[in-house]
């Protein structure tokens, strides 16, 4: 049982009320739970006493599955399956730890054509973490407009792999298909009709004033909690810290590119609020925007699948790579014993992480505010249960 | 109206029958087409269409075919459910909303009571709804059903204060509570329609009035009771079939009456915007429901645009903003009135 | 600081004070920096606490981020959990492995040290049984609450009923 009456109740407006408490469950089965998160929540009326989070109802147990492989190669499409509104992220992720296992060294082409795969597919997650909490705090439209935005971006890795939602396209050591003919003017049409989409939103919702009443001085996830809790990704950015794996601990080609680190600054309120989360979503969306059209500038010629093994057999060792999902820090944990398939594989899924730091920001607010904040945490159930 | 009935039969029972059926005949096909406008309101809003196939020309058979499929729909009632009260809740609700037809002028020659207190007997019957949907939540035996029940009192019942606020300057302002009298005074062109009266003190409590009618009609940014993403559906989460579809009926035959009233008090009701241009008791008839609908069509757009309050900033709009605002107008009116 | 530069402050600290005298034994057990991709330290689960504090509280060293918490199963009766950590200041990392044997297989919990391990120790528990002492809310996250053994371990058998219902493939 929980001691609540330890915990001092406090509402946004700062009083101090105390009645009965009840126990509510919100989800498996609630729409915005995204997915099948359940909460206990402790609640006295409307303000939250406490939340426990209950997850694993989408549990697939991804890293058996891993092992169970007979080939390295094989877990990709099990990558996408984990976080499936951002599959190319985990799909380049597991490739990166294999090839880091393996020593291989990539053709430059295949580099671009992965970082412009990677941000588009950042662009697209964004795009599905600001439409559904457009949605969570009431706003219908914003959401479908996202997702008309989105639809474009998954036309173009349809004509690029097939697939509009799993992809399997980044394979360890290439991509699975070279890009096709008119991909780069086509993607560069998208951006350039992207970009004012994003001043539509910002005035659609970004700054309504409900919005910002709703966002503002929500959910503060100081700084030092959110590191030491782990959190990643735009979540310990919205808390003012300016860190991305993309600059600070680079992978790939991120260092060719001119760009900016978007963080929260507390504008509507205090830092680490649900609006700066929300918001450095909507400034990252810009961000990926600049690297996606510097790559389709930049990018060479070549055969993407020169560098593929024709057989995985690393030697035995053991890697950890992390990259920068949508959502965090995705890390891969392979351990190879020099067989055909890997000996262990530890997903480190940056919602799962995000989401743990959850009970600590929920309390004493109300119960339209845990919908807030977890929209602002933007978890993938996928994801988190793996 | 009555007189014409009056002369045809006898039966007094039989006219007030005949009296009582009018606005149904209305309320009715105007709910299976809102609905129907507000999925395409909504659509176009959103860049997309909205339903395009059943009946053929946009879809304008798609509400009926709901109808269709909730009656045959089977009535889910939970087992802990307090069986009375889940029946009859659905029912006062509606019944709460469509009484308030009954002093509303349609025209010059209907009304379906032409009663003095007319504009307080609509303030005093709509309040039943907060009953039925009471009734609803409790009964449903479902914690989320309750706390959409609880907010929806909570939020009416503050929400009549402002809306009552606001009626009363138009009360002042024409001395009657009778509403087909406060018709007639707004005859003749479209500047005599109170709205533009003392400017700008009815036009602030006209704004309070609407704004707090959207919070009274349970919509968009006020729609906490039935907040989707909070509570589900709120009150109604445990119906379905019929009962689920009377809850509906009367959300939308409530837009309409809110919207009637605020047509009526302050856009001159039946009365034509051009003088003498287009008037009379059949143009009333129209120029009546189309102002009505205009304004259900703002609820509409303002639902696609806004996101919702949360409901303690729902509060504060009524109590710290809205009230105050009301009775400064008030002592403008009265002011105004007096020098 | 390089890995190396890690392990030594280490075993200056640890070893000097006699990791013998507490009796645990060697608190810094091995630590490989040359021909591995991933440079680590191996503990002793005993003074794991202490070496943990140490490596978030040290102004020089400052890992405040555990970017992940993996358990292993390492056959030949050996759990161990892997810890990667990284200081957000210093901008440098180092792998930690803790090694326990299966039949007791307890490792002290480092919820109070980094609070993101309480959700990574619950997980190791559910999918490899690694009891983690001190751990404040130590329950199965991703298995249900009545599930029977620990899937990750390599012995795992998978059921053929759970709950009395036959598993179907």
């Amino acid at each position: 049982m929980i001691d609540t009456e330890s915990i001092p109740l406090k509402t946004s407006t700062g009083r101090t009320l105390r009645s009965e408490e009840m126990v509510i469950n919100m989800g498996p089965q609630h729409p915005s739970t995204h997915g099948v998160l359940r909460l206990e929540l402790v609640v006295d009326g409307e303000i939250i006493v406490d939340v426990v989070p209950h997850i694993g109802y989408l549990h697939r147990c991804f890293e058996k599955h891993a092992e169970a492989m007979t080939n390295y190669q094989q877990v990709i499409p099990y990558c996408d399956r984990m976080d499936y509104i951002a599959s190319m992220n985990m799909d380049w992720a597991y490739a990166l730890a294999c090839e880091k296992l393996l020593s291989i060294k990539i053709p430059e082409r295949v580099e671009y054509i992965r970082v412009i795969m990677g941000e588009l597919q950042r662009i697209a997650s964004h795009l599905i973490a600001i439409g559904t909490y457009g949605l969570d705090v009431g706003a219908f439209t914003p959401f479908l407009f996202c997702f008309r935005d989105r639809e474009r971006i998954l036309d173009l890795f349809e004509i690029t792999c097939g697939a509009r939602l799993l992809y399997n396209y980044i394979w360890v050591g290439g991509v699975s298909h070279d890009l096709p003919s008119g991909f780069i003017d086509k993607a560069k049409a998208f951006c350039k009709y992207f970009r004012p989409t994003v001043k539509e939103l910002n005035d659609l919702l970004s700054y309504n004033e409900i919005f910002i009443k709703r966002t503002a001085n929500i959910g503060i996830l100081p700084a030092d909690v959110a590191i030491a809790y782990g959190c990643s990704g735009p979540m310990l950015r919205g808390s003012g810290v300016n860190f991305d794996l993309r600059r600070d601990d680079p992978y790939s080609i991120y260092d060719r590119f001119t760009w900016e680190v978007q963080i929260g600054k507390g504008l509507m309120g205090t830092v680490g609020d649900c609006w700066d989360r929300y918001m450095v979503r909507v400034w990252e969306m810009e961000q990926s925007l600049n690297i996606i059209e510097q790559a389709l500038e930049q990018i060479p010629e070549g055969d993407v699948m020169s560098a593929i093994p024709k057989r995985i057999r690393p030697n035995p060792g053991e890697v950890y790579v992390r990259s920068e999902s949508p959502r965090g820090e995705i890390g891969f944990y392979i351990i190879s014993d020099g067989s055909a398939s890997p000996y262990r594989v530890k997903a480190r899924s940056p919602a799962f992480v995000n989401l743990s730091v959850c009970p600590e920001i929920c309390k004493g607010y109300m119960i339209a505010d845990i919908v807030a904040i977890i929209g602002s945490v933007d978890i993938v159930l996928g994801e988190v249960d793996r | 109206m009555e007189q014409v009935l009056r002369d045809i039969f006898d039966n007094h029972f039989f006219i007030y029958t005949i009296m009582a059926i009018i606005p149904l005949l209305w309320v009715l096909p105007y709910a299976l087409f809102a609905v129907w406008l507000e999925r395409k309101v909504s659509a176009h809003m959103q860049d997309r269409l909205g339903p395009m196939r059943v009946g053929g020309w946009h879809g304008w058979a798609q509400t009926l075919a709901d109808i269709l499929k909730l009656i045959q729909k089977e009535d889910i009632v939970p087992k802990a459910a307090d069986q009375k009260l889940h029946f009859l809740a659905p029912f006062v609700v509606f019944i709460g909303s469509y009484a308030a037809f009954a002093t509303i002028p349609f025209s010059s020659a209907y009304i379906g009571s032409n009663i003095n207190i007319g504009l307080f007997y609509i303030i005093a019957v709509s309040s039943i709804v907060v009953v039925g949907i009471l009734m609803a939540g409790w009964s449903s035996n479902n914690k989320w059903s309750l706390f959409g029940a609880m907010r929806a009192a909570a939020q009416i019942v503050s929400y009549e204060i402002p809306t009552a606020l606001a009626l009363l300057v138009v009360i002042m302002m024409t001395g009657t509570l009778n509403l087909q009298e406060i018709n007639q005074i707004q005859t003749g062109w479209f500047w005599n329609w109170l709205l533009f009266q003392k400017f700008p003190f009815v036009f602030i409590a006209f704004i309070i009035y609407f704004v707090a009618s959207l919070a009274e009609t349970n919509r968009t940014p006020f729609d906490i009771p039935e907040a989707e993403s909070e509570l589900v559906a709120g009150y109604h989460t445990e119906y379905s079939g019929m009962k689920f579809a009377l809850f509906f009926l009367a959300e939308y035959a409530n837009m309409f009456a809110v919207s009637a009233i605020g047509a009526t008090l302050f856009l001159g009701g039946w009365n034509s915007p051009f003088g003498n241009f287009l008037s009379g008791p059949v143009w009333g008839v129209f120029w009546f429901l189309s102002k009505g609908m205009f304004f259900v069509f703002v609820q509409m757009w303002l639902r696609w645009t806004l996101p919702r309050l949360r409901v303690d900033q729902l509060m504060y709009v009524s109590w710290k903003v809205l009230t105050p605002w009301a009775f400064a107008c008030i002592v403008g009116v009265g002011l105004w009135m007096m020098i | 600081m390089s890995p190396k530069e890690i392990f030594d402050n280490l075993k200056q600290v640890f070893s000097a004070e006699g990791g013998s005298a507490s009796g645990g034994g060697e608190a810094i057990l091995d630590g490989k920096f040359e021909g591995v991709l991933d440079p680590y330290v191996k503990i002793s689960p005993t003074k794991f606490k202490e070496i943990a504090l140490y490596l978030r509280d040290d102004i020089s060293l400052r890992f405040d981020f555990l970017m992940c918490l993996s358990g292993v199963d390492y056959t030949k009766g050996l759990l161990g959990a892997v810890y990667h950590l990284f200081s957000m200041e210093k901008h440098h990392k180092i792998t930690i492995k803790v090694e326990v044997p299966v039949d007791k297989p307890e490792i002290p919990s480092m919820v109070d040290v980094w609070s993101s391990a309480n959700w990574h120790e619950r997980e190791a528990y559910d999918l490899f049984g690694i009891n983690f002492i001190g751990h404040p809310d130590l329950r199965r996250i991703l298995l249900p609450d009545d599930w029977d053994g620990y899937p990750l371990r390599k012995d795992f058998k998978v059921p053929e009923f759970y709950q009395g219902m036959k598993v179907p493939y």
